[in-house]
């Protein structure tokens, strides 16, 4: 594997732009009064907070923990106060808060003490547990836990793959990272081939990177390929540098582990390894910042860095600067508010200027040329997602496949229309996941309240026949009478056994007897114990009042 | 004339028998339509339709007893889609303005604990027992708003779901096809 | 709150895509003036300025903004392509007519640029050919043949005020096509057709080096990537062996397969009718089966239709099997075995 590279279909050329801010060396940011970090920084649940305002706090502690089983740690980029847990401005596309927690540096920067992993003797569980609590997510854009991915489970892996092809134009980050942490970062991938057990390593980077993939070449260990790829968009997406790699498709629906396929991106490399030999939680993370700014660059920023200094620190944006996109340009968002801070997930800023990013001309009928379909690299048909996403024809959009589309952004780019088609896919997407959603609760609310008619029912029917029991049972002590005179202790016996039965019956009954609360998702489970805390104080309150 | 008559007389058994073969070997079996109704319906059990719960008024529809827009919380949309499956005309809605989707939620503080509203709810949404504090679990609550009318110290209140990073869509792309008016 | 905020950088739009096709046009353009006279330029002119004219009016009344859709060009390539497609120094209104057919009915009737699901102007000439037979199968003679040399001037002339100062058997004949069809139904020797002085080396007269000047734009639209391989090679094949085989059964009856590739509307339709993208088949296998179909068709109707070419319905036939088509040729989706799961 890796000898023969393949092919996908589809991808185009964009202008690169990567010179601009890949010719200097990362730059460390000055400590800044104030940080701001999302609880919400990886794919699943949020991390639960751990602070509160007026909590001091050192760096490296942690501020969030993971929450459930998707889900990783979050911890405080400095030393000082916690002044708010509440919600702030994050970079996400819709604008919208969400919950952080702004801490005030005490500009002493103290961290908790730090105790490396010993990686190669921890059980593999342990190990995943001490990553999770580290914080680690993947730096590549999806930020999925890391330490999920790091578990072989029932699948054999038995191929890592390390993504450094970094293939949208502007962002430069992994390319300077490689450069000049090449032996650290390859330290991290060999931390990731001892945990999921892999005899093939494969690092693929985009031959537009000839630093990079010399300092990589020169580092990498026996066992471990640095591979160039051919630079083509979006062949640094997950699936496409698998198969460039390796040949095999990542199968629809499902993902590269089911055929044996780990990957994980350069810089979640490096952050393992500073978790693992440092015992360092992912506290910072390189970040591009170019485009329509004074020194354009990568900076190695702390997590909750607002990007308002970033881009102070990157010596601001030039006049006539048109707004700001997070991450690259083919699948970025434009920012909505500075006052956002960097997360996990913000590998890029662009401030744009009018010339590279001119405004959307107005979009002109589909004419079905066909240039969609040929640019893409998943080999979908976008204009027929496009005509049933327009029409709000969900179920056809997804007929042709609407969800295998990974947002790459090639169609609208080649599009002669200027179609936004990666803006309707998104569109038909989201509407479809609510409506699963939707249909999910009803679902839910549909059996809960049959349950309930029907514990209503079985209560009713309990009620009448312990009632009937009962009169029975007068009955018959009033028919024996004090002249019933004592059974053969046989007959006692046997009714001792069956009371006995009975009883036991009864209580399996109860035990398997789901109550109103049974069956619950974990989070729901933990509101109800809250509430049950929450309970006994007002009760202990009124108990203490009265 | 004879043979133009046998040939169209064989050619309307011929097709008439394919017909037939195809009527039964190709059969769908379909859910009962009580079911497929159901499965329209918004399952808020919030009867204010007039009958109790989802089920009783999707019995209701299909026995042709009940109007399709009784139901607000469906709003247009479920008009719209009740319309589609019954292959009816989708007639007028009235007091229909788009609700946001709202929850109930207990003041703890007021709360008495008289297990009222526990009895109200459609869909067992609210824990507590007598004499102690109800709380609704947020999840499962279908906004039904049942549980306001038992409460004696009215500490229920609806309050309108916020939309959020994990609740929020992408909006329907403009387009800019129509010339300005 | 845009997606691929970069989109905007690809430096194609629907009206460079429509001016490259036209530019491809014109070789054929030239060579169809050079060897049938100045009457092209007039069915050009006035295709053109009807179309355009329209085009503005109906978006006008459809209340849509009338500069970026006129602007695309769209209008443009379906004007030339009629007049491409109908006879030079036919009278005036023919053209207006034929415009009339292809822009509002067959384009905007049904919802404009994109939407139509027949190209514009195959109705536009198929209406015509049914409704006005003898204007449409009279068409100039070659450079030579023709008694009467005309200047631009009097194509003009011919155009508007009708057919009086010159008489229109000096200037116009039927097409080989048609010759071929109704001398070989009167039973006359192929070779004695082929001895006709109309006929070329392979094609007809002159059409020959029109067809090869349409073929040679086809071939710079293919390398500029406006249209892919698919359409032209499975048409012009669809047609070739058809014809082949009719050749082989009766030779005495069908001509050669070269000869039906170098006349008529062959290489206008393989190259520039059928690849029309709106109305086309857009799979890979797809465009084969569907232009093979319209090769296929066009040789049949060449052959025992009643009309003289069969470019026109072929496509259209063709372009009602689109969806069908469509539907049954979508390729294997990335990460999904050959069931499509």
């Amino acid at each position: 594997m890796g000898d023969r590279l393949h092919t996908f279909n589809g991808g185009i050329h964009p202008e690169g732009h990567k010179a601009e801010s890949s010719a200097t060396p990362i730059r460390d940011m000055a400590l800044l009064p104030r940080y701001v970090v999302p609880l919400r920084q990886h794919i699943g649940t949020p991390a639960r907070p751990l602070v509160q305002a007026g909590d001091k706090v050192l760096r490296g502690q942690p501020i969030g923990a993971a929450e459930g089983y998707v889900s990783t740690a979050v911890h405080a980029p400095t030393s000082g106060t916690v002044i708010a847990v509440e919600p702030r401005a994050v970079p996400h596309p819709s604008g919208l808060f969400d919950l952080a927690v702004a801490i005030e540096s005490d500009g002493e920067d103290r961290a908790v003490d730090f105790t490396p992993l010993d990686w190669r003797n921890l059980d593999p569980s342990a190990l995943r547990n001490r990553i999770r609590d580290l914080g680690l997510a993947g730096l590549g854009g999806a930020v999925f836990p890391s330490y999920i991915k790091l578990n072989p489970g029932a699948q054999s892996i038995h191929t890592l793959i390390v993504n450094g092809a970094e293939c949208e134009p502007w962002i430069t980050c992994d390319d300077r990272l490689m450069r000049e942490r090449a032996a650290e970062t390859l330290q991290g991938v060999a931390i990731m081939a001892h945990a999921l057990g892999v005899k093939t390593v494969l690092v693929g980077i985009e031959d537009n990177k000839p630093e990079a993939l010399a300092a990589m070449a020169a580092a990498a260990p026996a066992g471990v390929e640095v591979v160039a790829v051919p630079t083509r968009y979006p062949g640094g997406g997950g699936k496409q540098l698998t198969y460039t790699l390796t040949g095999v498709e990542t199968p629809t629906g499902g993902r590269s582990t089911d055929v044996g396929i780990q990957v994980f991106n350069v810089g979640t490399a490096y952050s393992l390894y500073r978790a693992a030999m440092l015992g360092e939680p992912l506290l910072s993370r390189v970040v591009t910042v170019t485009g329509h700014v004074a020194r354009p660059g990568n900076f190695e920023t702390r997590i909750g860095t607002p990007l308002a200094d970033l881009l102070t620190a990157a010596g601001g944006a030039n006049p006539g600067a048109v707004g700001e996109i997070i991450g690259g340009p083919m699948m970025g968002f434009d920012l909505m508010d500075l006052a956002a801070p960097v997360t996990k997930a913000v590998n890029c800023l662009i401030v744009k200027d009018p010339v590279h990013f001119p405004p959307r001309p107005a979009p002109l009928p589909c004419i079905r040329c066909g240039a969609c379909a040929r640019s893409c690299p998943a080999d979908l048909q976008p204009f027929e997602m496009y005509w049933f996403s327009r029409a709000k024809d969900f179920g056809k959009a997804q007929s042709y496949n609407l969800f295998d589309c990974i947002e790459c952004g090639c169609c609208a780019y080649v599009c002669p229309s200027h179609i936004p088609l990666v803006d309707f896919f998104r569109f038909a997407k989201s509407e479809i996941w609510e409506r699963e959603q939707e249909k999910r609760a009803s679902d839910q609310a549909r059996q809960r309240h049959e349950f309930k008619e029907f514990r209503l029912e079985r209560e009713k029917q309990e009620k009448a026949e312990k009632f009937a029991k009962a009169a029975e049972k007068q009955k018959e002590a009033a028919a024996a009478g004090p002249a019933a005179a004592p059974a053969d202790p046989e007959a006692e016996k046997k009714k001792a056994i069956l009371q006995a039965a009975l009883e036991r019956a009864a209580k399996a009954k109860e035990g398997v007897t789901p109550k109103n609360t049974d069956h619950l998702p974990p989070r729901v489970e933990r509101e109800i114990a809250e509430i049950d805390a929450r309970r006994e104080q007002v009760v202990g309150k009124e108990g203490g009042e009265g | 004339m004879l043979s133009a008559i046998l040939v169209m007389a064989a050619i309307g058994l011929v097709l008439g028998g394919i017909l037939g073969w195809a009527s039964v070997s190709y059969r769908v079996e379909e859910d009962p339509l009580v079911e497929k109704i159901d499965a329209v319906l918004p399952q808020t059990q919030c009867g204010q339709c007039g009958y109790p719960g989802c089920k009783p008024y999707a019995e209701a529809i299909a026995k042709g007893e009940a109007e399709i827009n009784k139901c607000p919380p469906g709003g247009l949309e479920g008009i719209k889609r009740m319309a589609e499956l019954l292959g009816v005309e989708p007639p007028a809605a009235e007091g229909m303005e788009p609700k946001p989707k709202s929850i109930a939620v207990i003041d703890e503080n007021t709360c008495i604990g008289c297990t009222l509203c526990i009895q109200s709810c459609p869909v067992d949404a609210i824990i507590g027992a007598a004499k102690q504090m109800h709380t609704i679990i947020a999840d499962q609550c279908t906004g039904c708003e049942l549980c306001l009318p038992p409460c004696p110290v009215d500490c229920i209140a609806m309050v309108v779901v916020k939309e959020d990073v994990t609740t929020w869509k992408w909006r329907y792309p403009v387009h800019m096809m129509k010339r300005a008016a | 709150m845009n997606g691929s905020p970069y989109a905007l950088l690809a430096k194609n739009s629907v009206s460079s895509v429509m001016l490259k096709v036209m530019a491809a046009l014109i070789p054929g353009i030239i060579a169809h003036a050079w060897f049938f006279g100045p009457g092209i330029w007039v069915s050009l002119f006035l295709c053109t300025g009807f179309a355009v004219a329209l085009e503005g009016l109906i978006l006008l009344m459809r209340n849509v903004p009338v500069k970026p859709f006129l602007s695309d060009g769209s209008v443009l390539v379906t004007a030339w392509l009629l007049a491409l497609s109908l006879p030079t120094l036919a009278p005036w209104w023919l053209y207006a007519v034929g415009v009339v057919l292809a822009v509002l009915v067959a384009k905007h009737f049904y919802g404009g640029l994109g939407q139509n699901p027949f190209n514009p102007a195959m109705v536009g000439y198929a209406a015509l050919i049914v409704s006005f037979p003898v204007y449409m199968t009279q068409w100039p003679a070659p450079l030579g043949l023709a008694d009467h040399s005309l200047t631009l001037l009097d194509a003009f002339d011919l155009v508007f005020a009708g057919q009086g100062s010159i008489s229109p058997d000096a200037y116009t004949s039927a097409t080989v096509l048609d010759t071929w069809k109704t001398q070989a139904r009167l039973g006359l020797p192929a070779e004695d057709i082929r001895a006709m002085a109309m006929f070329g080396w392979a094609g007809a007269r002159g059409q020959e080096f029109v067809a090869a000047a349409f073929a040679f734009g086809g071939l710079l639209m293919l390398a500029h990537r406006l249209i892919t391989w698919h359409i032209p090679v499975a048409f012009l094949v669809g047609l070739a062996l058809t014809a082949g085989l009719l050749h082989l059964l009766d030779p005495g009856r069908h001509a050669d397969p070269l000869f039906h590739l170098l006349s008529g509307g062959a290489m206008l339709g393989a190259f520039f009718i059928a690849t029309d993208p709106v109305t086309a088949s857009s799979t890979p296998l797809g465009k084969l089966i569907y232009a093979g179909l319209a090769g296929f068709l066009t040789a049949l109707i060449r052959a025992f239709g009643g009309y003289p070419d069969g470019v026109a319905f072929a496509v259209l036939i063709a372009n009602i099997c689109v969806p069908f088509i469509d539907a049954y040729t979508q390729p294997r989706v990335f990460g999904h075995d050959k069931a499509g799961k």
